[in-house]
């Protein structure tokens, strides 16, 4: 258990972070200057860490996988961003912020980490509305707020439905200073490859440029990875196409613990899937929960009649609706939280209710909304989600009610970190969502950009430095060693023997086969059948990739199904650990949904006396079992109930 | 279809023909592409390299030159956002990667865009360090102002402007960023030097000026009106009458 100290500072909750700052060691300028970080990733959580760490001296070097760090995938968040500020004097604090993210991840996340998130939410804004960033304002000039699901206040802050751009363009413009500057150095269109660990200490990554296919070293005092989340797993999924979890699997495979990696997130409010050639899916933004309704019809005949086509949605009569969130849910209606949503689509789809050509939708109406306000305010608010819908779809969302369905779109699982965001690794910090740690087993929404921006902005820069304060005796840590010999030695190794298969299947086939297995059998209703046989069926398509795989040319170029191939690898280790861990999980919480355990009511049924515990899993070796670690939650400040949004 | 292959920046390219078949009306035109490059793979032939990410056209990586449009025949979307419906069955479908000096082919269909980047990096920020900001709403900004600077910020970094422009001018991208800055008091104190540093790197970098046909507005992705072009103009020259007294 020594491995897993949470290093949470004593005192009461609301002032362990003031006492932890207190007290840290700090690194004086000059010295700074001779200590070097790494930063893997630059979306939200990585751009506003390189850029806070360059502006503090130190030296930085940034990797991103795109051509330019505004490419990340934060970029695609649309609804908004939380913050206590109480602005609408509705209520809201700093205690209700982590309340209700606490019981928003169903009580399996780390009060003392969730509490911290809160309390730097309100300098966030004031950050980004320093960088130029154009939230939306009222009439008198003064910042708006909405609505997100899971809380009863408005707290979300917004730039139409592009809030994740603009707040990424505010991080990478920081960035882009501190380029300019010198302090920070820019590699672009590279991807690591591998972690280096020296003498028990992260020190520095392997990567692959992907234009040239030249192998590099990199070293440093500290590494960050800030690499977002691994949903593509399931290859269908709302993830940008080349968003993987490869920077994390390798990190746990050098050490690092894995933290609870079954938590994966399906959100409620997606384009369905409509073919097979489909290469991702399409979210829209919870914020449209704000002003849409969300219905099926009551009878199965008439769900089947407009799954034939032969009746048309909006001739259906409001007494033949059934508002099942509204009907379910009363206190929070349309705005509960992902995981109940999802499931209660699910739920009303997998009882024959759905819609569409498939049966697999539901509806999200806004005729209501569109009656009371105007199809003016409509467009303004959401005008941009409802031409991204038509354009897709083909069929006018004003006008026939937006059809949608749950869709893989987050990973609250990833690597374990401590209070300070550090692994069990020394001198590798993990930030953003490829940690595992805020939000438990289910993230709110708008919590997402709050947490990248908060680990960036202000936990780093403060917990690395403390960190590197006893490291100023170390000179600049070279790339000339026996562990970087190896890891090179091991990337090179893994690239031929990829391309030396020759088999007959492409990446993407073997992925959309590790996807289905992924949605059917560890998707939102588990059971510990269908883990076992997931796991079963996951090492069989890992050996028929080994054995089959077809990949083009050669690594000294671009090689996009080389690149595919090497992140492929990694899921369909990482797909295995997932089925483990839920098969662990003797429980439902949040988007883990056992479905042996659920409320005669069909809610998630928690087990506290048995499972409240991080799950932190320690690599072993290829192909031997992980070990499980267990990190026991302790809540002191909140009592632990059953989530209640009725 | 007709697709410019080329292996690298230092190679000659070429058209090169290519057949797909059974293509879905409700299939995106990038998913097209991924038909195709399954074919080619399974074949033993080089896939066509593309830039291409979250094909929700936010994040600004594809970039295909279409029937001689950037992202195509349609207003206001990108390539990933245009779907197979938008094509006749068996019609010839010309796909080219931008062509523009300053932005060099690296393969294929794949361009290096980093001109963009640099700038930015010349001036396209507001200098704040973290931490220590006043409350947000200590400054309160007219709703329009704000809308404003929000349809300027909307720029996804595509490129699909200076591909349109006969001189290859990025104009309507400097315009975006200082325009932003232009209608925000954040962005007001450094405006001087924004305007002249960014410019004078567009110039340095080779994006070509100006004439005024307004092909950029009309491809661009995401909308963005010229009018911030004129904003801009006015910025620089301001700017430069004060430099000019000030010596």
């Amino acid at each position: 258990m020594d491995k897993l100290d949470a290093k949470i500072p004593q005192g009461p909750l609301a002032e362990k972070w003031t006492n932890y700052k207190a007290h840290q060691n700090l690194v004086n300028p000059a010295n700074k200057r001779k200590l070097d970080i790494i930063v893997v990733g630059t979306g939200l959580a990585g751009a506003s860490a390189a850029a806070s760490f360059g502006e503090l001296g130190f030296n930085v070097k940034a990797f991103g996988i795109h051509d330019s760090p505004r490419r990340a995938h934060s970029i695609a968040a649309q609804g908004g961003i939380n913050a206590a500020k109480n602005y609408p004097n509705d209520g809201d604090s700093v205690y209700r912020l982590f309340y209700d993210t606490i019981k928003g991840g169903d009580y399996r996340a780390r009060e003392a980490n969730v509490y911290r998130l809160a309390e730097v939410s309100n300098a966030i804004i004031d950050q980004c509305v320093a960088q130029g960033v154009p939230f939306a304002r009222e009439y008198g000039g003064l910042l708006d707020n909405r609505s997100f699901g899971g809380a009863q206040v408005s707290r979300t802050f917004y730039a139409r439905g592009q809030t994740g751009q603009q707040l990424l363009l505010g991080a990478y413009s920081a960035l882009s200073k501190e380029i300019a500057k010198g302090s920070v150095e820019m590699i672009t269109r590279s991807e690591m490859l591998d972690l280096v660990v020296v003498d028990g200490r992260a020190r520095g990554i392997i990567t692959r440029d992907l234009v040239s296919g030249k192998i590099e070293r990199h070293a440093a005092h500290a590494v960050v990875l800030a690499t977002g989340g691994y949903g593509n797993v399931f290859f269908l999924s709302t993830n940008a196409m080349t968003s993987n979890g490869s920077a994390a699997w390798k990190a746990y495979k050098k050490g690092a613990f894995f933290g609870n990696p079954s938590f994966t997130q399906i959100h409620p409010t997606c384009i369905p899937v409509h073919g097979d050639f489909q290469s991702k899916l399409t979210l829209m933004s919870e914020s449209l929960r704000n002003d849409g309704r969300i219905w099926v019809p009551k009878s199965k005949e008439d769900a089947e009649k407009i799954q034939k086509g032969t009746l048309n949605p909006t001739e259906l009569p409001e007494e033949k609706r059934d508002y099942y969130l509204e009907r379910r849910y009363p206190a929070f209606g349309n705005l509960v939280p992902r995981d109940v949503a999802s499931r209660a689509a699910k739920e009303r789809c997998d009882a024959g209710f759905g819609v569409g050509s498939t049966g697999l939708a539901v509806y999200l109406d806004f005729e209501d909304a569109i009656k009371r306000l105007g199809k003016h305010v409509i467009e303004a608010r959401y005008g941009n989600l409802f031409q991204m819908y038509e354009k897709i779809v083909d069929e006018n969302p004003y006008e026939t009610p937006m059809m949608i369905y749950p869709a893989v779109h987050y990973t609250m699982g990833g690597i374990w970190v401590d209070y300070e965001l550090q692994s069990t690794i020394p001198g590798l910090f993990v930030a953003g969502e490829a940690n595992f740690s805020d939000h438990g087993a289910n993230r709110l929404g708008a919590s997402a950009l709050m947490q990248g921006l908060s680990d960036g902005y202000f936990v780093l820069p403060y917990t690395v430095q403390n960190y590197l304060a006893d490291q100023i005796s170390v000179a600049h840590v070279g790339t000339e060693s026996p562990e970087f010999d190896e890891a090179e030695k091991s990337a090179k190794a893994t690239i031929d023997k990829l391309l030396a298969v020759k088999g007959t299947d492409t990446v993407d086939t073997y992925h959309r086969r590790l996807g289905m297995i992924m949605w059917n059998l560890v998707g939102m209703g588990r059971t510990g059948e269908k883990l076992k046989k997931a796991i079963v069926e996951i090492q069989e398509l890992r050996a028929s990739f080994w054995k089959n795989v077809k990949i083009p040319g050669k690594n000294e170029m671009v090689n996009m199904e080389l690149e595919k191939a090497l992140r492929m690898t990694d899921y369909l280790e990482l797909g295995e650990l997932m089925a483990r861990d839920g098969l662990l999980r003797e429980e439902s919480c949040g988007g883990h949904f056992r479905e042996e355990h659920q409320t005669p009511e069909g809610e998630a049924l928690r087990d506290d006396e048995n499972f409240s515990f991080v799950a932190a899993w320690e690599y072993t070796g290829e192909n031997k079992e992980p070990k499980l670690n267990k990190e026991a939650l302790h809540f002191e400040f909140v009592e632990v109930k059953q989530r209640n949004y009725k | 279809m007709k697709i410019w292959r080329q292996p690298s920046a230092d190679e000659k390219g070429k058209f090169v023909d290519y057949q797909v078949q059974d293509i879905s009306a409700d299939a995106s035109f990038l998913e097209m592409l991924d038909v195709l490059n399954e074919h080619l793979v399974v074949k033993d032939e080089d896939p066509v390299a593309f830039d291409h990410d979250c094909r929700e056209g936010i994040c600004g990586a594809c970039s295909l030159y279409i029937n001689g449009r950037p992202h195509g025949p349609d207003k206001g979307i990108t390539t990933c956002q245009m779907h197979m419906r938008r094509f006749k069955d068996g019609e010839t479908i010309v796909i080219e990667p931008w062509r523009a000096k300053p932005f060099p082919v690296i393969k294929d269909l794949m361009v290096d865009r980093t001109a963009f980047d640099e700038i930015i990096r010349a001036g396209g920020y507001i200098s704040v360090g973290t931490g220590g900001m006043p409350d947000a709403n200590a400054i309160p900004i007219p709703k329009r102002d704000a809308d404003i600077a929000m349809d300027a910020a909307s720029c996804i970094g595509c490129g699909a402007c200076v591909a349109a422009c006969k001189n290859a001018s990025a104009m309507l991208f400097v315009a975006a960023k200082v325009s932003q800055f232009a209608m925000l008091p954040q962005g007001k104190v450094e405006a001087r030097e924004r305007v002249q540093s960014m410019v004078s790197k567009m110039d340095e970098l080779g994006f070509g000026n100006c004439s005024n046909t307004y092909a950029c507005e009309a491809e661009c992705p995401k909308e963005i009106s010229v009018s911030h072009i004129a904003r801009m103009n006015r910025e620089f020259f301001g700017s430069k009458l004060i430099s000019e007294k000030e010596k």
